[in-house]
């Protein structure tokens, strides 16, 4: 390696990726180490892409990898160039800078007054001491970058950048891309309040918490809006991972077991010489599949990207029947088939049209339980395995576990999986050991695990 | 070590460029390192961005053969390596009758009677090769195994030739829809590129070098459209090759510019879904039925 202090910084970087899931080994490492080799240093957009090609693994890990990137190999030290010359004087001037950054549509403008933002309205505590620090979250509440929309439409109407020639429509393309724009200047925030961070309080401190997981390590609990619309999307990718996978294991368990007695009768033509062995096929039967999900509030996610995991992956089971409960329960199959068209209501429109919440909005285990087996037992039948999706936080109600036993008795499988960490089952009103005492309870935190579950359980 | 196809990252995009490939950045670096650093390239991204057009553009650059293996599912290695010509072997032992057997067994397993399939060919031969494996995913899991063999050190054995060696390592792409996870492994051995759908800029230059003749103003709202379809939620998003083919579509329609009208009646060419249609409609409020004076 040739400048001094690289391969630290390299071996380092590294170490943050493994330690936000990005698996990168030394062969890696050094893969990384003969890709700066080749390129140099000059371009920092090409030892992005180098550093990339060497250490990302997969698809949806670039994120993660492009903000660790950011940290360890930051544009510039302190205060970015513009910030030291003609700075803006106040947050007017601000905005007015940004606006016309975003007419433009300029990327590098954009940046440079991320920088500037972060330094004049980031700053807490002691600025750069030891106990304060930049926040993202604080500088684009002060500096509200959404409201500047229309001002920048007005900016590129008077520019003659919409054309007059299609009128409306165009109008409304312009508005999209700004929309975009202004979350692009968001992300610059972002990054730029890590950046100035980690020099206050030292990368790797920072690495730890600011940078956001890769999307199948995301936390069902604490996915924001934004994010669980990504998952969304990874649900058609996914399904047919987890069909490919479901296929295979099918067709590895009917390959060749000799059936005695048939290759026995066949040889009798040949002169007792088994020429053409038989095989015996197991046929098997695919399995029925009910799911029973806890739709409150803090579940709901999670409920809902399974929902629709399942309901893709629906060729792959004989039958699919959906219930849903907060604190009563009701059949949502019909609205989750139509809800792949349009999964981002899917929950809402299960909340307005089933019947699940007769009272408050807080989940009553019992309650649901109870009319789920009054009402839907049948549904359960010697070949169906049911994953029941939720918390098993009763709300101090009643846990209601004749009806879990109920359902276990008719089932082939019964599965619980749970969103919420291991450590936390049974603490305050969760009654989930009592309930993992009857069921195999799995923690289900991710898509990652989720995937893995549903290819290890469900029966082929 | 590498095949020393080109000389820097900018000579790469200028020489893709030149046979009607435009790089972005993150393509031209990786392609410039697989071909310093003489590893594999394993390219994944959705369908019609352009990944096995990646691989044909470096053969035609460097003027090289391109050696093409389309996997399948039950691909084997009869398939993907070499297999022995039996027929023809059975033709030769009936055609020398009065022979020994060690004068017709030594011939018989001669390279007269090997059939190359496309991994053998890549490394055997003497001329500069690109190697492009086309939906890795879509083969077994065996087969993958047989790819780390080949491509870890380029040479492979057949017990009675013995083994062959390439003398000119191959400039190797692997294309993956990631429908299957490849293996660990695999992944390891190879430089990882996800194309992604270009940028605005490099779209409008992609549609204006595929589409000559199209209008410039024209070529940007069809960038800008397509952009805009890509940032809803839809089931299956807009590749290039839909907004190449839109472009051409409406050229061929005779449309100046893009109304509401125009983009209703040939949404279909862009999106493959009835409900995608729908729903694109709705995004870009084509539901409002326009007064036709």
């Amino acid at each position: 390696m040739s400048a001094p202090g690289v391969t630290e910084r390299l071996t380092a970087f590294v170490q943050a990726l493994r330690a936000q899931g990005i698996p990168a080994g030394p062969a890696e490492t050094v893969d990384a180490g003969a890709a700066l080799e080749v390129l140099g240093f000059d371009d920092r957009e090409l030892v992005r892409e180098g550093l990339a090609a060497a250490l990302v693994r997969r698809g949806g890990q670039r994120a993660v990898f492009d903000a660790a990137f950011d940290l360890y190999f930051p544009a510039g030290v302190g205060v970015p160039e513009l910030a030291r010359d003609d700075r803006p004087r106040d947050l007017e001037q601000l905005r007015e800078a940004v606006a016309a950054a975003l007419a433009e549509g300029d990327q590098q403008a954009l940046a440079q007054l991320a920088g500037v933002a972060v330094e004049m309205l980031g700053g807490y505590g002691a600025g750069s001491g030891a106990g304060g620090g930049f926040s993202a979250h604080q500088t684009l509440d002060r500096l509200q970058p959404q409201t500047l929309i229309v001002r920048v439409l007005a900016a590129i109407r008077a520019a003659g950048g919409g054309s007059d020639e299609g009128g409306e429509f165009t109008d409304r393309l312009t508005r999209d891309e700004v929309r975009r724009r202004v979350e692009d200047f968001r992300g610059n925030v972002r990054t730029e309040a890590r950046r100035r961070a980690a020099e206050v309080r030292g990368r790797d401190r920072v690495a730890k918490h600011a940078i956001a997981p890769a999307a199948d390590r995301v936390d069902f609990l604490i996915a924001s809006r934004a994010q669980l619309a990504q998952l969304r999307r990874a649900v058609q990718p996914l399904s047919r991972k987890l069909a490919t996978r479901l296929a295979a294991r099918r067709k590895r368990t009917t390959r060749g077991q000799i059936d005695l007695r048939r290759t026995l009768r066949r040889s009798l033509s040949t002169g007792g010489v088994p020429v053409r062995p038989a095989f015996r096929h197991r046929r098997p039967g695919r399995p029925e599949i009910v799911l029973l999900c806890d739709l409150s509030g803090s579940v709901a996610g999670f409920a809902n990207f399974t929902m629709l995991l399942v309901q893709a992956l629906r060729d792959q089971f004989s039958k699919v029947r959906v219930f849903a409960f907060v604190d009563s329960t009701d059949e949502v199959t019909h609205l989750v088939t139509a809800g792949v068209a349009d999964p981002e209501h899917l929950g809402a429109r299960i909340l307005e049209e089933a019947a699940v919440v007769r009272w408050d909005g807080h989940s009553d285990y019992g309650g649901a339980l109870r009319g789920f087996t009054g009402k839907w037992l049948d549904a359960v039948g010697p070949r169906t395995s049911v994953l029941i999706l939720g918390d098993a936080r009763t709300n101090g109600g009643d846990p209601n576990l004749d009806a879990v036993r109920a359902i276990r008795d008719r089932a082939r499988h019964v599965y619980w999986l749970n969103p919420e960490r291991r450590a936390l089952w049974s603490t305050g009103d969760s009654a989930a050991l009592a309930y993992a005492e009857l069921v195999e309870m799995h923690e289900c935190r991710n898509v990652q695990q989720l995937s893995t579950l549903v290819t290890r359980l469900l029966p082929v | 070590m590498g095949t020393g196809f080109f000389s820097s990252v900018d000579d790469v995009s200028a020489q893709l460029a030149e046979v009607g490939y435009l790089a972005s950045t993150a393509v031209a670096t990786t392609v410039f390192l697989a071909d310093r650093l003489g590893k594999p390239l394993l390219v994944e991204g959705p369908a019609g961005v352009g990944k096995t057009e990646l691989a044909k553009a470096v053969a035609a650059v460097s003027s090289s053969r391109l050696v093409r293996l389309q996997c399948y599912e039950g691909i084997d290695e009869a398939r993907a390596l070499y297999e022995w010509n039996h027929a023809k072997q059975l033709l030769r032992i009936t055609a020398g009758r009065d022979e020994t057997w060690e004068d017709a067994r030594t011939d018989i397993f001669g390279e007269e009677f090997l059939l190359r399939r496309p991994l053998l060919q890549a490394i055997s031969g003497t001329e500069s090769t690109v190697l492009l494996v086309d939906e890795t995913d879509k083969a077994d899991v065996e087969v993958e195994g047989l790819l780390l063999e080949v491509l870890g050190d380029f040479q492979v054995t057949v017990p009675e030739l013995g083994t062959i060696t390439a003398t000119r390592d191959p400039f190797v792409v692997l294309t993956s829809n990631a429908t299957r996870e490849l293996s660990e492994a695999l992944r390891r051995r190879c430089l990882f590129l996800h194309i992604d759908f270009p940028d605005p800029e490099l779209e409008l230059r992609i549609v204006k070098l595929r589409v000559p003749g199209i209008d410039a103003a024209l070529a940007d709202s069809v960038v800008r459209v397509i952009a805009a379809l890509r940032a809803m939620d839809l089931r299956k998003l807009p590749s290039v090759a839909e907004t190449i083919d839109w472009a051409r579509t409406l050229l061929e329609l005779g449309a100046g510019t893009l109304d509401e009208q125009i983009v209703r009646e040939s949404l279909g060419v862009v999106l493959k879904h009835q409900d995608d249609i729908t729903k694109a409609g709705a995004g870009l409020k084509l539901d409002q039925v326009l007064d036709a004076s």
